[in-house]
């Protein structure tokens, strides 16, 4: 399985090329990728037919504390999603060559999708916890790459970056999720923390994994309140759109649901949690899909709609859900994949997507009319399609449901109602009653665009009359796996007449109904609002929450990266003294026995001036020059302390090095402007009390460093090894030369590199006025 | 005892004094610099098998015992950092051909940036705290003049701002060092890390570890000490934003890596949880400067800071897993970001500007490089199979094990705003429409290859990105030395006995 993933990922990247050479074939050659790899897991059907599953295992990373896995496990779940995403995906790429043919952006859209077909092939088919997130988070670049695809409009950039930020954001929750899981059952393949779900759910970490995972799932798959990612992302074009957006990537949250149902369900929290967000997105965006004419956004809230059935399905972990689960996932990627694409045919020979613009298209794209009219059917859930067993077994479910059934089955005829209409909507208004005026000359789409919605509706209309072909071979097993241990049944379209049939009946009569009412409903007022309320203000929230940050970030940075090098210095210098000075004061207590006994007179003179030179730099002076003198008597006053120390050279060169300063600055000083204004009294007393406070710290830390006793052993060293060793009588000069010749060369170094640039400095200036004048 | 040791220290040394003779020829210079750099790389693959194969490795320069001579020693934390090092070394040295006007080589561009290369490397092999300083010196010098070396009055500003601060952060080292002295009688690394525990007033070596955290933290630009580093990283050229972007604040983490890990382990749950609310600021100021500018380099900058904080929080953890991630995040991040840095003078060659709101169409006239810049972006941003998601990982894995949520969580999240400010500039200057004005006569007609001579930049770039996706798509042998230099750190003994022998 590694090979078909990694072969895809080549493909994707040499796919340009493969165009520059097939041109407009490449399409075809293309589809062979996905094709031989639907070809490549449809051939362990028997295998999972009875009830087996595969794991195929190559070592990524393995270390004490590190390990992770490419790892494959393939059952009924992974089959299941694996055959659609390839399945689909075979269709999606002929018809997005002829979509986007003559595109100059064509093979740019064969990359991105085959990248994404492959991560996405990753995410169902991965075994270990970290190799599904990383799948996972290259499906949400990919898309992301494909939502902005018409980049150079403002709008699909935001909302690629609305989808990037919100599943980005589930995404990293995930992660916190899955090391969490890893770390509490110490296994981090999926295969075998499935028969480990009771170490998890007793696992005091539980409410964290199961809430983090949910936000991981909840983002992807859409749900109340992050679905408005999904309506946006139609920014993208339709093969994206019916592929990512609908058929494959928004399911992988019900995917991962579905995958960990076994690990994480069957817990009060998990049923109130899976099946509440799902019910109630379930019933917001059905409604909502009514709310718009635009064929995208109607697809768009209803793909919303089932996602929240699905995990409508997962919440109430029943065994009748398990099985509405697995019929309801493969027949909503077949009519809604086959739907999408009829309304990028409509749009692509048309002009418009405006079902109020539309009309009357049947004899002009018959085959198109008839894909979308099974397509619509079956999404109706009308008899004797796929779509009316999925839709049975839901309601069946949600009878079925263990809590708030009641709740449950209204609120899902409800929204079924409006997605009956929809369904009316999608079907007859651009191909029946009278012929508009289009922008673009209508005729039938392609070939290449109308194979895959026919292929699939023509599928939906099989599986629901022989249920038989997909029931035991797939169905079993994929519910099987979501269960977590075998379940056995069939699937049929006659159940007699129960309760399950006749709210169908009602549901298809008040969708009808509805359908008929549609255009005052959707002028009305209270739908304006209802849109207001559930499309619009996440929108809103979101926008504002990045524009909070915004704001937050330019506060911030204003307040700390103010330009004013005098408030960094400050800053860096109050960190200083309280990190330093809180934990000497905390820690080390302070030390201060000072013998001023053998301070003579003269010394205490020269001590008193330095001072007095730092308080007329500080606060009475505004003049360079008087600063660069009191620098200058400081210095010497350092000298003599050197002097009456017995370290005679060292108070030489201090007085050489200090002369020399005061003269060099005094020189540049002429050539620099007077300060301008004096600054206020209340900015010297801030910086006179840092320069105090740090003083006397660093006073203080010498006297306490000072009373630690001193082992001279070094210096004992150097002055016995000096002459035998090294052959120098002063010790300094061989300290220099011989012992720590490192630290000098490195010190010539930078004497040298200082004369350089004094070079660099004066010699470039002209150069560098003369082009400033330029510009 | 092992030679070679000296290599990565006098190697920049003859590179730059070569240069400096051939300093009127721009061509010579050149060859010298792009030479010198690859006999380095090379002197340093030979160091790095005997360090893997036979552990940390030592010099006693002139020949005297530790601890009375200045001792080079080469662990594999060392070696990780010099090896990493000479690579951006190389690549930096192949992409200033192009980019490095004639003039600045003429006055001695080269030299500078191998002398800078020294002080580097010096920083990473001494095992002497005072000589450590000599090496901070050397690359404040060199640095402070690259950074002005043109005198335009943007660079003046920023490389005073970072010169003054970076001053300070060598006045308090230098009387740490003082301090340590005075309580140990030694400044050999090794022997403090041998004497300290010794010290009575352990407090008071807490005290001193405090003036070290703060010292380097300005170095390494940690929150709230970061501000010369956003004021004056986007003035120089291309090449040396990039060199510095990725190495120099990387040699303040590695120096509170050493020091941390070393001498100051007396008091963890207080140093160590400090470091962990830093990490924490600096993780989060940083990326919110970086939300909040519009400007490419600027937007990098900040990411700089930001990203230390990762480094601290793997450092401040203090496991295996937390320390192996800091090192991994460092080579990581010196990676990607200085592939951003580069990619943006390719960008600002192509059309005209640093601003984003002056940029467009990068996407829909070089391909290629928007693909280079979204590997470098997305690993910067921690995503899969990318360099960056290793270093990531390992973080939050080593945060989770420690039960350090809020930290972690932290983490995760400053993740999410590094790839909104990366996208940021993705959709301006990659995705958004080609501005109307001010774009030059040749965007879109200069080639990256052929005609033009951009390959030179453009080369470098794509040997990065492959190395950024090499070490993702295989990332076991990083990963794995990287935790040997984890376990050697953990282990000081190890570093002691190497330096001064059993006892």
């Amino acid at each position: 399985m590694l090979t078909v993933v990694g072969l895809i990922f080549i493909v994707a990247l040499i796919a340009p090329w493969i165009y520059r050479v097939l041109q407009d074939k490449a399409g075809w050659v293309l589809a062979l990728v996905p094709f031989s790899s639907f070809l490549y897991l449809a051939s362990f059907f028997p295998e999972i037919a009875a009830g087996g599953s595969i794991t195929q295992s190559v070592t990524w990373v393995s270390m004490d504390l590190f390990e992770v896995n490419l790892a494959f496990y393939l059952d009924g779940l992974s089959l299941m999603f694996g055959l659609i995403i390839t399945g689909i995906g075979t269709f999606i790429v002929l018809y997005g060559s002829g979509y986007l043919a003559n595109h100059a952006y064509l093979p740019r859209f064969f990359t991105a999708v085959l990248l994404f077909m492959g991560s996405m092939l990753g995410v169902v088919l991965a075994d270990n916890l970290i190799s599904i997130f990383v799948f996972w988070e290259l499906t949400s670049f990919t898309s992301y790459l494909l939502i902005g695809f018409n980049h150079e409009q403002e709008s699909s950039r935001k909302a690629a970056l609305q989808a990037l930020l919100v599943t980005g954001i589930g995404g990293l929750a995930l992660l916190g999720g899955m090391v969490l899981m890893g770390f509490a059952s110490g296994a981090w393949e999926v295969s075998t923390l499935l028969n480990e779900g009771d170490i998890i759910r007793e696992h005091p970490h539980y409410l964290a994994i199961l809430l983090l995972v949910l936000g991981g799932a909840f983002t992807k798959s859409a749900q109340f309140p992050f679905h408005f990612w999904l309506p946006g992302a139609m920014a993208a074009p339709t093969p994206v759109s019916a592929y990512l957006h609908s058929a494959t990537m928004v399911k992988a949250g019900v995917y991962l649901l579905a995958r960990f149902h076994p690990v994480l369900g069957f817990t009060d929290t998990w049923m109130m949690l899976v099946g509440g967000f799902g019910v109630v997105t379930l019933l917001i965006s059905a409604w909502l899909s009514l709310s718009f004419t635009d064929l995208k956004q109607i697809l768009a809230y209803s793909t919303v709609m089932a996602l929240g059935t699905m995990m409508m399905l997962i919440g109430l972990g029943t065994e009748l859900a398990m099985q509405g689960l697995a019929v309801y996932v493969l027949s909503h990627a077949m009519y809604k994949g086959a739907l999408f694409m009829v309304a990028g045919g409509i749009d692509h020979e048309a002009g418009t997507r405006d079902v109020l613009k539309l009309g009357g298209l049947r004899s002009l794209m018959p085959i198109s009319a008839i894909a979308a009219m099974i397509a619509a059917l079956s999404m109706a859930g009308i008899p004797p399609l796929f779509g009316f067993i999925a839709k049975e077994l839901v309601y069946e479910a949600a009878l079925g449901a263990n809590f708030w059934a009641v709740g449950f089955i209204t609120l899902a005829v409800l929204a079924n109602i409006a997605i009956v209409s929809a369904s009316l909507i999608v079907a007859i208004r651009p191909f029946y009653g009278p012929k508009t005026e289009t922008p673009k000359k209508a005729h039938e789409a392609p070939f290449l665009m109308w194979i895959g919605p026919l292929t699939l509706a023509v599928l939906s209309a099989l599986f629901g009359l022989l249920p038989f072909i997909v029931d035991s071979k797939l169905m079993v097993p994929v519910a099987s796996a979501v269960w977590g241990s075998e379940l056995d049944f069939y699937l049929s379209l006659w159940h007699g007449i129960n309760l399950p049939l006749i709210l169908s009946v009602v549901t298809a009569a008040a969708g009808v109904g509805v359908y008929f009412i549609w255009d005052s409903i959707r002028e009305s007022a209270p739908m304006k609002v209802y849109q207001m309320i559930f499309a619009r203000f996440p929108v809103q929230v979101y926008e504002s929450l990045v524009n909070g940050m915004l704001n937050l970030a330019g506060f911030q940075t204003r307040v700390l990266q103010n330009g004013l090098m005098s408030n960094y210095l400050i800053t860096i210098m109050v960190a200083a003294i309280a990190a330093v000075g809180y934990t000497f004061f905390t820690k080390s207590g302070v030390i201060f026995n000072p013998d001023v006994s053998e301070v003579q007179i003269h010394e205490w003179a020269i001590a008193f001036g330095i001072v007095i030179s730092l308080g007329v730099m500080l606060f009475f002076t505004h003049s360079r020059l008087t600063m660069v003198v009191a620098a200058g008597i400081i210095g010497f006053g350092l000298a003599l302390i050197y002097l009456m120390h017995g370290a005679a050279d060292l108070a030489m060169t201090q007085v050489l090095v200090e002369t020399l300063t005061v003269i060099l600055v005094v020189l540049v000083l002429i050539h620099i402007p007077k300060m301008k204004e004096s600054r206020s009294i209340l900015y010297n007393s801030r910086d006179a009390i840092v320069a105090i406070a740090m003083g006397t710290l660093m006073t203080l830390l010498i006297f306490a460093v000072t009373a630690v006793p001193f082992d001279a052993f070094i210096s004992e060293f150097y002055a016995d090894a000096s002459y035998p060793l090294a052959h120098g009588r002063n010790i300094v000069n061989v300290i220099l030369v011989d012992f720590r010749a490192l630290d000098t060369m490195g010190e010539v170094v930078v004497v040298a590199i200082a004369g350089l640039a004094v070079y660099a400095l004066i010699k470039m200036t002209r150069a560098g006025a003369e082009k400033d004048v330029k510009k | 005892m092992n030679s070679l040791l000296i290599l990565p220290i006098l190697i920049p040394l003859v590179t730059a004094t070569l240069a400096l003779l051939f300093r009127t020829s721009s061509h010579m210079q050149r060859l010298i610099g792009v030479a010198g750099m690859a006999a380095l790389l090379v002197s340093v693959v030979f160091l790095f098998t005997d360090v893997y194969r036979d552990g940390i490795q030592v010099l006693q320069a002139g020949n005297w015992e530790a601890p009375f001579g200045i001792t080079l020693v080469a662990d594999m934390l060392t070696m990780l950092m010099l090896g990493i090092s000479a690579i951006m070394g190389l690549i930096i040295a192949i992409y200033s051909i192009y980019d490095v006007d004639k003039e600045r080589e003429q006055f001695g561009y080269y030299p500078l940036l191998h002398v800078l290369i020294m002080g580097v490397n010096g920083s990473f092999l001494t095992g002497d705290i005072f000589n450590l300083y000599v090496w901070f010196e050397v690359m404040l010098i060199a640095s402070f003049i690259l950074l002005a070396l043109g005198n335009s009055k943007n660079q003046l500003q920023g490389a005073l701002k970072y010169v003054i601060i970076n001053l300070f952060s060598s006045l308090l080292f230098l009387f740490g060092v003082a301090l340590l002295y005075g309580m140990t009688g030694t400044l050999n690394l090794a022997d403090l890390a041998q004497r300290l525990p010794e010290v009575e007033n352990t407090g008071l070596v807490t005290t001193v570890a405090m003036i070290f955290m703060v010292s380097f933290g300005i170095k390494a630009a940690i929150f709230p000490l970061f501000f010369w580093l956003p004021a004056s990283y986007h003035t120089p050229p291309v090449a040396i934003s990039a060199i510095f972007g990725g190495l120099l604040t990387k040699v303040g983490v590695y120096a509170l890596i050493r020091v941390f890990t070393l001498l100051f382990t007396q008091d963890i749950g207080y140093t160590h949880t400090i470091m962990l609310w830093v990490a924490g600021f600096t993780m989060v100021t940083g990326v919110l400067g970086a939300a909040s500018h519009y400007e490419f380099r600027k937007i990098l900058s900040f990411h700089i800071v930001s990203q230390i904080g990762y480094m601290i929080m793997g450092l401040a953890f203090n496991t295996a897993l937390g320390i192996m991630g800091a090192i991994f995040y460092v080579i990581h991040n010196i990676l990607a970001k200085t592939n951003l840095f580069l990619i943006s003078g390719i960008a600002q060659r192509l059309t005209g500007t640093f601003e984003l709101k002056n940029m467009g169409g990068l996407y829909k006239h070089y391909p290629f490089l928007a693909s280079l810049f979204l590997i470098s972006a997305f690993a910067l941003a921690g995503f899969p199979p990318l360099s960056g998601f290793w270093a990531k990982l390992s973080l939050v894995k080593a945060g989770l094990s420690l039960e350090m949520y809020i930290i972690t969580g932290v983490a995760i999240l400053v993740g999410l705003l590094t790839l909104f400010s990366m996208t940021k500039i993705w959709m301006t200057a990659f995705w958004a429409a080609v501005p109307e004005k001010g774009v030059p006569e040749h965007f879109g007609k200069m080639p990256l290859f052929g005609a033009g001579k951009l390959y030179i930049m453009v080369v470098p770039v794509m040997i990065v990105a492959g190395l950024i996706i090499l070490v993702g798509l295989f990332a076991q042998p990083l990963l794995e030395v990287c935790m040997i230099a984890a376990e050697q750190l953990l282990n000081p003994s190890l570093y002691i006995e190497a330096v001064l022998g059993t006892k």
